[in-house]
């Protein structure tokens, strides 16, 4: 974080899949240590852009650069990723899903350790499981586990990744409000602890002006009311948060849910 | 009174419900055959009891003049090997052919028609250029089990694989895990209980293939020994034969369905 040189860097990215367009243009950069926060309708784009982050996504048109290299076309253990849902592997308990994540990151064939480099790796995720309050719970398989917990499980496994990005699609969206004011605490934690930048994808604008360090808001700068497909998103709204205040908290507002329906 | 749609039985009506069809079904034959027995007591299409079991004793009791063998244990071994060697082979090539068609898009697009294709080809009809290729031995009848059993195997393994949410197999991605590493500890564990349920559901083709083939060209089996004494209308023998493979088959899948529960307890649970 010494340094002001971006660590991502965005250069007039397009993505459309055949005459839809889903962004247009983007032109953004990051710098490491950030934690931004992505909001926007549904069919905006964010998660695109994440997904182009992740690897699974590419731009039709423009580039994305790490560290000034183009970003790989492919998941790697740099990117973490926690999802709404099936982030953690069901046939593993609690504490094989994270030492799964130490034994993927050996070289090999079958995925499995042996003898002490297991015994250590069981250490490290025992520890990382009981940072994250899960340590009572080592045991248990997935569907044992309550929605907080196997997210709380999905980032332990990320995390042991040392991944110096994490990205988090709409992670917190199917929890229960007091428990996603935990989870918040906990993510604040880990990020300031592990020195992560982290990009969040969220339908909940609260989350975004009170988490993190920078809000992006994903819209369409142009409507076509006769082809709605016919121009992309782009970020309308790029926040340092702390600094924003109600009045542009209540527009965001408005300019996100025109619709009532689309309350969540 | 309620809707025939909400009406649910108790537990022990259920039990009587279960049982009652077995009941009446016996109580049926029994009454039949005494019938016919009485105007011919050398009738051979409904045996009684008392000529069934003799018959079975004959069979399963003492050695055979002819070979000394007690005929009804060798049908049953010899047709259990086959049948088991056969599964064997059709689970494990299913697996592994399923799993590199369902997971490697590459391999897909070429395996995949082909494997439709091939699952198409009635096994049955295959089985003369079994017996021209592997002679009228043991291996064209496990060859056939394997060819039958595999494409359905095979086919539902791919359909398995793909059914794995593909946020997993990008999670494992990001925390470093190659190709190899992905099929083995991602994949593998879990589409092996759906394997078992695979290899559960085409044990009834197994069965028809096994005796198709025995009745066919065999020395011994039980699909041999039903055809062989059809030829003096032993119903004595066929009716326990026939008794004693649906028995077995019952065994089979009940042993089958616990050794997945046993196996795989997130699975039984409902882990997804």
């Amino acid at each position: 974080m010494t340094d002001t040189k971006p660590m991502i860097e965005v250069k007039n990215v397009w993505k459309q899949y055949g005459d839809a367009v889903i962004l247009e243009g983007m032109n953004v950069s990051v710098k490491e240590g950030e934690f931004v926060t992505l909001v926007g309708t549904s069919g905006c784009g964010k998660s695109t852009f994440l997904n182009m982050l992740l690897g699974t996504v590419s731009p039709s048109r423009g580039e994305i650069l790490l560290d000034g290299e183009p970003i790989a076309d492919e998941p790697g253990p740099d990117r973490g990723i926690v999802f709404q849902q099936y982030s953690v592997f069901p046939h593993m308990t609690v504490l094989e899903n994270v030492i799964a994540t130490k034994a993927f990151q050996k070289p090999g064939a079958t995925g499995y350790l042996f003898g002490g480099a297991r015994r250590a790796a069981k250490a490290e995720a025992t520890e990382m499981l009981e940072q994250v309050g899960l340590g009572h719970a080592l045991k248990r398989y997935p569907h044992e586990l309550s929605g907080g917990m196997k997210q709380r499980l999905a980032i332990a496994q990320a995390l042991l990744g040392r991944p110096r990005i994490l990205l988090l699609d709409e992670p917190f969206g199917a929890l229960d409000p007091g428990i996603r004011a935990d989870m918040h605490e906990l993510v604040l934690k880990l990020w300031r602890e592990y020195k992560l930048t982290v990009f969040m994808v969220t339908h909940d604008l609260k989350e975004g002006f009170y988490l993190g360090t920078r809000l992006w808001v994903f819209d369409k700068l142009r409507h076509d009311p006769h082809a709605p497909n016919r121009f992309g998103a782009n970020i309308t709204y790029d926040l340092p948060v702390g600094q924003a205040d109600k009045q542009i908290y209540k527009e965001i507002n408005e300019s996100l849910r025109p619709v009532p329906e689309l309350v969540v | 009174m309620k809707k025939l749609i909400n009406q649910t039985p108790s537990r022990t009506l259920t039990l009587f419900l279960g049982l009652l069809p077995f009941v009446l079904l016996l109580v049926l034959y029994v009454v039949s055959s005494d019938a016919r027995l009485e105007l011919n007591p050398n009738d051979k299409l409904l045996p009684g009891f008392g000529q069934i079991g003799d018959a079975l004793s004959r069979y399963a009791l003492e050695p055979s003049k002819r070979t000394g063998d007690y005929m009804f244990w060798q049908d049953t071994a010899s047709s259990l090997s086959r049948l088991g060697k056969g599964i064997a082979i059709a689970a494990v090539l299913g697996l592994l052919i399923g799993m590199v068609a369902g997971a490697l898009p590459l391999f897909s697009a070429w395996m995949s028609p082909l494997l439709t294709v091939i699952s198409l080809i009635p096994p049955l009809a295959v089985l003369p250029i079994l017996f021209i290729v592997f002679g009228l031995g043991e291996l064209s009848k496990v060859a056939l089990i394997a060819i039958g059993i595999t494409p359905f195997i095979a086919r539902d393994i791919v359909g398995r694989t793909r059914e794995i949410p593909a946020e997993q197999l990008v999670k494992a991605q990001t925390l470093g895990a190659n190709t190899s590493q992905i099929m083995i500890r991602v994949i593998l564990p879990q589409v092996l209980p759906k394997l078992i349920d695979a290899v559960r559901l085409s044990l009834g083709a197994g069965w028809l293939f096994l005796i198709s083939s025995e009745a066919i060209a065999a020395t011994d089996g039980l699909g041999y020994r039903i055809f062989l004494v059809r030829r003096y209308m032993a119903m004595d023998v066929i009716l326990p034969y026939v008794a004693w493979i649906t028995l077995l088959a019952f065994l089979i899948d009940l042993g089958l369905k616990e050794l997945n529960r046993r196996l795989f307890p997130w699975h039984a649970q409902g882990g997804k």
